[in-house]
């Protein structure tokens, strides 16, 4: 399960660390580092955005409860 | 009958009782018809006449009742109106003096749909600040609309193509018909309460503006306003924007665009991550290059002590130079020295000594030079070095004060 939080959350830490690159403060070894964790978070969130699992899923509520149902297209509930 | 027998009307009289006949037998009344020969008079007072296929009747609203209408009246313009039915006796013209008046059929919706639009609009309803931003990229989605309909299938058709990465869900219902706005209402609430979702797709396909109703309906539009998750109202429509359009945070045309929206965030992300790999690696890169033109000046630096180092050298090859010409000069003068000393060494050789006439004596016992007479006993031998050969010889007899007896 994907999560939006965490992924933005990459996403802002991999921003982060390509500006602290640039900023070209850092030492050789703690950028090597720092690159090595970048390109570790963006192969991670991309793995995320191309990741095709694609659950369809039907919300179904019953005596105000909740369930979820497996979604069959062209089915009406 | 003789006339005197008859009742003669006046023509007030005639016209009284015409007046009281329609006033009583037809009254009050809704009529339905189209608006033609329409007038405004100078005190605001509206004029047209109504009429179907094949009949007409004259018609009066007068500024008291038209001055609170929301729409124009203008001719061809099908209406229903309610009023009092009257005869105007100056012109023997009868007539419908109307006090309420609506637009007939979709008209009268959209004249609902002005007012509810205008009520909502003074609520603050449509304002963009009460809009939320999307999510930048959302990985679970609610979608409300019909199971069957066309709309789920295009945007599950687009995502499962362009953003597998998207989870589904769908909050089937109803899409037209009475029950329909509280049904998409009631989804809008129930996917808030799961809270499982990061943005709701309100959506169905096209259809007549009749068919999409629903979306038009205050509880659909107080849903969608309520709603805490990020909105987008995909209403299929080809004139009239929904209520739930201006409501929602976003609105397309089509159910194709919404699922699109999503999948040109996705697009956009990737490339961005790429960009960011890419300026990462660029950044890396240029520390790099930097440390190695670092290193290049440090070695220019030390290569200036180097050059220094060389000149020394010259220096030292020269100093040495002029030092061997001392050096040679003092290695003559030393061997001058040499020279004069082997020279004074050879006037003090014992064998000058001896061509003087005096001779020298080893004992043959152990070589050593025999100075005391003490040291020989009678019977050792002796070689005497002379000037010109050598003796050997025995000791006869050793006088301790040898010298005295010469002197």
């Amino acid at each position: 399960m994907k999560e939006k939080q965490s992924f933005e959350d990459d996403l802002k830490k991999l921003q982060k660390i390509v500006e602290e690159l640039s900023g070209g403060k850092l030492t050789l070894g703690e950028s090597l580092k720092k690159y090595e964790e970048g390109i570790k978070l963006a192969e991670s969130c991309s793995k995320e955005l191309e990741s095709a699992e694609h659950k369809v899923e039907l919300l179904m509520k019953k005596d105000g409860k909740f369930a979820l149902e497996k979604f069959t297209e062209g089915e009406e509930k | 009958m003789p006339l005197e027998n008859k009742h003669i009307y006046t023509i007030s009289e005639v016209t009284q009782a015409i007046k009281k006949l329609l006033e009583e037998k037809i009254g009050e009344i809704w009529l339905e018809g189209e608006i033609s020969d329409f007038a405004i008079g100078p005190n605001g007072h509206f004029y047209f006449s109504l009429k179907d296929q094949s009949s007409l009747i004259k018609a009066a609203m007068f500024v008291y009742a038209n001055k609170g209408l929301k729409f124009k009246l203008e001719n061809g313009l099908k209406i229903v109106c309610f009023g009092k039915i009257n005869a105007y006796g100056p012109r023997s013209q009868y007539q419908i003096i109307v006090e309420k008046i609506e637009p007939k059929g979709i008209g009268a919706r959209q004249l609902a749909f002005e007012q509810l639009k205008e009520k909502l609009l003074k609520e603050g309803l449509f304002e963009a600040s009460h809009k939320k931003p999307l999510p930048f990229m959302p990985f679970r989605i609610g979608v409300v609309t019909s199971g069957a309909g066309a709309a789920v299938r295009d945007i599950l058709g687009i995502l499962q193509k362009g953003a597998p990465c998207i989870d589904v869900l769908i909050r089937s219902s109803r899409v037209q018909g009475e029950e329909a706005a509280k049904e998409i209402a009631q989804g809008i609430e129930d996917l808030n309460q799961f809270n499982k979702v990061d943005l709701i797709i309100i959506s169905r396909g096209g259809g007549s503006t009749e068919d999409l109703w629903a979306f038009n309906e205050e509880v659909v539009a107080r849903a969608v306003y309520n709603s805490a998750l990020p909105t987008i109202s995909a209403v299929g429509h080809q004139i009239n924007t929904s209520l739930c359009d201006l409501v929602a945070d976003c609105f397309v045309e089509t159910p194709t665009a919404a699922a699109k929206i999503i999948v040109d965030k996705k697009n956009a992300l990737l490339a961005e991550l790429e960009s960011l790999k890419q300026e990462a690696g660029f950044s890396v890169g240029d520390i790099i290059s930097l440390l190695k033109n670092n290193l290049t000046a440090l070695a220019h630096a030390i290569k200036s002590p180097l050059d220094r180092l060389q000149e020394k050298e010259q220096v030292l090859d020269e100093l040495l130079a002029g030092l061997n010409n001392n050096m040679r000069q003092f290695i003559n003068i030393t061997r001058e020295r040499i020279a004069a000393l082997i020279h004074r060494l050879d006037a003090l050789s014992p064998l000058a000594v001896l061509s003087r006439g005096y001779s020298l004596s080893v004992s043959m016992a152990d070589g050593s030079v025999i100075k005391d007479a003490d040291k020989m006993r009678p019977g050792d031998k002796m070689k005497t070095i002379l000037s010109a050969g050598a003796l050997i010889s025995s000791v006869e007899e050793v006088i301790k004060d040898e010298r005295k007896t010469i002197v």
